[in-house]
């Protein structure tokens, strides 16, 4: 067992699929010669070369385009973004084609394709590169979304993305490539649409995905010392949704708090929140709340963004509130 | 080209008799371009196009049955009722769609061009769009990496000289063909309304493509009779105008050239018109008896695994 950085774990397990599949090639901004933005693809043009680890121009429409078609034409894309915002000049070829070319042919065309990169606020980086987006691709039909907390899930379901069928997108976060954790050595995958639980608890559920995981544990490490045990549930997949895990939980809880690090309007939060009232109403014993950002950009000041981004504290107060403790 | 012709007259009676909605945009005018290209091509070589598709379409060997079940969206169309007029697609065939976003499908063309470099195979891509099309970004970006990266592509833009009532002089700066130099890409005008020049130029620059991948850009100029879609009262072109291209028709012109050259006799043509009206009005009856799809349909082919847990 190898302790891997959250990149370390993203980059074995591109290289293995590669090594795998000649059919598998990834292009992007500066993941060639660079190395990648954030050093994941770091050593692979060495290994696979310039035909299959592919820099390409800042036209995140245009290769993304191009990555569809060839997804079309037989080949395995994946398609690196810097970081998701930049996606958005894309979105076109993900939302109009990537998602929806299969129902439009009569499921005639296929389009294996994982976009990648790195998602939701990375510190004090203001308004266009703090964008949580995983609310908006499980939106719409066609897309499997998954957004990985850990080195070793990063690991198993990236693989499984990569042999989906399916377009996928894979969220990860500049902020946890550093992470460290132990994966094992040998190979393993991690099916897409499963749920775990982090942390076994009987006084309330935390449903939290991505960084909002380690918000969410911070949490429950303090409010353990205040004798509450809160169940920690990671869907790591948004897309589709392991409800079935949540409303078990809530079943032996009866109290849920969602801790999402995207916008409270029509955020994941906002879903999930609903399917547990229609599917567990009868078993609450508070309404559901949810700790999200505002409803509002991400500001640059220090003070401002320590007040947006969601903190333990938000979700110690939630909890207790759901246990009338406040 | 004259199916391709019959067909569409057909449809938009159809349409016009309330027998499917949706979109319809006819091809009616530019018939000679999917032709010429069909002509040239390899059968395996990938083609992608627009919304205007139903003659790329029959061009490229789907029924004309399969094609119209499909306006009537039945479970016999070409794509299952799913995409309608704008989306005709047959993988088997290497035809990739129709798609109707202006301009998704020129990354697109490219990025099938890329698979088959990769492959090492010689088959080429072609992406077709519209004069409204060369204005997108998409272009631009598509044209930057298909010339950096020598892909095997051919870029038509079927230069109609409409973008829905804009002329191209109102929508597009210069002349569209040479936005490939900016990127040194080769490119050419073509008469689009001329099957044989087309052809002749076609071969040509297939034969350098395949063999030296690296990508064109051909303007073909090119007239559609009809209005933009079904709904379009065409008040931003004159009848003169018309008139005039109605004299360079594309069928017309091929018939009398037929004739004058005496490849065949009148009647022989005749007896094709024949055949094509019979299919074509055999395709109407398959298409109004074809069955709707099923209500399970709704929830098929959005994802490859049929047991995918949707949201409900
Ligand atoms: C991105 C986008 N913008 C606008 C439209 C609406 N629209 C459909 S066709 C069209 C005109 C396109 O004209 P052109 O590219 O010349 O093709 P033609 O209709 O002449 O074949 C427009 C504006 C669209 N489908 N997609
Ligand atoms: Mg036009």
């Amino acid at each position: 067992m190898a302790e891997l950085q959250f990149r370390e774990a993203i980059r074995r397990a591109l290289s293995e699929e590669m090594r795998r599949d000649e059919s598998v090639f990834i292009m992007g901004e500066e993941v060639a010669e660079y190395d990648g933005a954030y050093k994941v693809t770091q050593g692979m043009l060495q290994e696979f070369g310039f035909k299959r680890v592919i820099d390409t121009p800042i036209s995140e429409l245009g290769f993304t385009g191009i990555g569809v078609g060839a997804a079309m034409n037989g080949l395995r894309p994946i398609v690196e973004f810097m970081t998701f915002n930049f996606a958005l000049v894309a979105i076109d070829q993900i939302l109009n084609h990537a998602a929806k070319i299969r129902y439009m042919s009569g499921g005639q065309v296929k389009i294996p394709i994982v976009f990648r990169g790195p998602n939701a606020s990375a510190g004090q980086l203001a308004a266009t590169h703090s964008v949580a987006f995983e609310s908006i691709y499980a939106h719409f039909p066609g897309l499997k979304v998954i957004y990985a907390s850990e080195p070793y899930e990063a690991y198993g379901l990236l693989k499984s993305a990569i042999r989906d069928d399916n377009p996928v997108i894979f969220h990860e976060s500049e902020q946890m490539y550093g992470y460290k954790q132990e994966v094992p050595d040998e190979e393993f995958l991690i099916p897409i649409g499963k749920g775990v639980i982090k942390r076994e608890g009987k006084d309330v559920t935390i449903v939290a995905h991505g960084k909002a995981y380690h918000i969410a544990k911070t949490a429950a490490v303090e409010l353990a010392k205040e004798g509450i045990e809160v169940e920690i549930i990671d869907p790591r997949t948004i897309k589709p949704f392991d409800m079935d895990l949540v409303i078990q939980s809530i079943k032996k809880t009866n109290r849920v708090v969602v801790v999402d690090e995207s916008h409270p309007f029509g955020g994941i939060a906002a879903e999930v929140g609903f399917q547990i009232q229609r599917e567990a109403f009868d078993y609450l014993d508070a309404p559901v709340l949810r700790v999200t950002l505002p409803d509002v950009p991400a500001p640059f000041s220090k003070k401002l963004f320590d007040l947006w981004f969601p903190q333990p504290k938000q979700v110690v107060d939630a909890v207790k509130t759901v246990l009338y403790r406040n | 080209m004259y199916l391709q012709r019959r067909f569409e007259e057909r449809a938009a009676q159809s349409y016009q008799r309330g027998k499917f909605g949706g979109f319809c945009h006819l091809y009616i005018g530019q018939e000679a371009v999917s032709t010429s290209f069909e002509h040239v091509l390899n059968g395996d070589d990938d083609m992608v196009s627009g919304y205007r598709i139903h003659g790329i379409g029959l061009t490229r060997g789907i029924s004309a049955r399969a094609c119209m079940a499909e306006l009537y969206g039945k479970a016999t169309g070409c794509a299952k009722g799913k995409g309608g007029s704008m989306h005709f697609f047959d993988a088997e065939k290497h035809f990739w769609g129709g798609h109707g976003i202006v301009g998704g499908q020129i990354p697109l063309g490219a990025g099938l061009a890329f698979a088959n470099k990769y492959n090492g195979t010689k088959r080429l891509a072609v992406s077709f769009f519209g004069d409204g099309a060369v204005d997108q970004g998409a272009l631009n970006e598509t044209f930057n990496m298909a010339q950096l990266w020598k892909l095997p592509v051919i870029f038509v833009v079927e230069n109609n000289g409409y973008s829905m009532g804009t002329a191209v002089g109102r929508h597009s700066a210069g002349e569209l063909h040479k936005r490939a130099d900016a990127y040194g890409m080769k490119n050419a005008v073509l008469n689009g309304l001329d099957l044989f020049s087309m052809i002749e130029k076609l071969q040509e620059v297939a034969a350098d493509v395949r063999e030296n991948s690296n990508p064109w850009f051909l303007e073909v100029r090119t007239y559609r009779y009809r209005g933009h879609s079904m709904s379009d009262p065409q008040n931003y072109r004159s009848k003169e105008e018309m008139e005039e291209f109605k004299q360079l028709d594309p069928i017309e012109r091929l018939k009398s050239y037929i004739i004058k050259e005496k490849i065949a006799e009148a009647s022989a043509l005749e007896k094709i018109e024949e055949e094509v009206e019979a299919e074509v009005l055999d395709a109407v009856d398959f298409a109004e008896n074809s069955p709707f799809p099923e209500a399970s349909a709704l929830y098929e082919d959005v994802y490859v695994e049929n047991d995918f847990p949707f949201t409900v």
